[in-house]
């Protein structure tokens, strides 16, 4: 992970692989987002609705696996000061907290008519709600320090105690009766009939795709701002 | 219920502001990247 640490070779695997990802990424979601809608039939319960699977699935996935890859990169910040691991993990939380806030609104819309209601306080969506103003924190904390390539190490932390929620939003609909349905996808398999699920693997792993072009893209933003920032504090002091 | 007005709003909020970000982190990255060669090429 240390062969990474040098910000001058991470730009330069950085540069060539952004538009791949963003470029790879928007095909994907292309097909999935035309298949889900026009190719796959409906759901014989949840009718026409169920085609809300194919951009909330995506969305849950990068809101959790943001602050799973946000409480890594910290852990790497505190134990090991990777010089990178600030960067990542604030360029991590922006996208992190878009794609929670998608996950919250379209459950919403996908729930008023398939439940009746637009919300239910119950563990799943209270705790992706929980997650939404995690992300929020970890935002402000970041924007307060002035050092942009690093965070606080009070950050760090945060972003670690954060984690703390990701396990409790996965086993939520486990350990609490609610209107959300039980886990559909696990490693066993799916409850999902595959008519149904095939687009759904295009578009996880094309908004992934995309998820990674928007890190790389603000890390790059990030490593450059602080170039010009130590550039004009040198020009300053000569 | 009609729930195609739902599917509707859900595609374009995701599409909407996954486009979005993505197109302001880029150009975020591109002024910075390109503010950055300005002031490399000045030295």
């Amino acid at each position: 992970m240390h062969a990474f640490a040098n910000p001058t070779r991470f730009l330069s695997i950085a540069k060539p692989l952004t538009p791949w990802l963003a470029y790879g990424g928007i095909v994907l979601i292309a097909i999935g987002v035309a298949a889900g809608l026009f190719f796959t039939p409906p759901d014989y319960l949840q009718g026409e609705s169920v085609r809300i699977l194919y951009v909330h699935v995506p969305a849950a996935w990068l809101g959790m696996g943001g602050w799973t890859g946000l409480a890594i990169a910290s852990l790497m910040q505190i134990v090991w000061r990777h010089p990178l691991a600030g960067v990542s993990a604030r360029a991590i939380a922006v996208p992190g907290a878009l794609f929670t806030a998608i996950c919250l609104a379209t459950g919403s819309i996908w729930g008023r008519p398939t439940w009746g209601t637009w919300w239910e306080w119950d563990g799943r969506l209270t705790s992706m709600l929980i997650l939404l103003f995690l992300y929020f924190g970890y935002i402000a904390l970041a924007n307060a320090s002035e050092e942009r390539t690093t965070v606080s190490r009070a950050t760090a932390i945060f972003g670690l105690i954060g984690a703390v929620n990701i396990p409790i939003i996965n086993r939520s609909v486990v350990w609490w009766k609610s209107l959300h349905q039980g886990p559909s996808i696990t490693l066993k398999g799916s409850t999902i009939d595959m008519a149904i699920l095939w687009p759904l693997g295009f578009t996880v792993l094309g908004f992934s795709l995309v998820f990674g072009a928007i890190v790389l893209m603000r890390m790059r933003a990030i490593l450059a701002e602080a170039r010009v920032e130590a550039r004009m504090r040198r020009l300053a002091e000569a | 219920m009609n729930h195609w007005p739902f599917i509707i709003a859900a595609y374009v909020l995701t599409l909407g502001g996954t486009g979005g970000v993505l197109l302001w982190a880029w150009l975020a990255m591109r002024a910075a990247e390109t503010k950055s060669d300005e002031l490399r090429r000045k030295r």
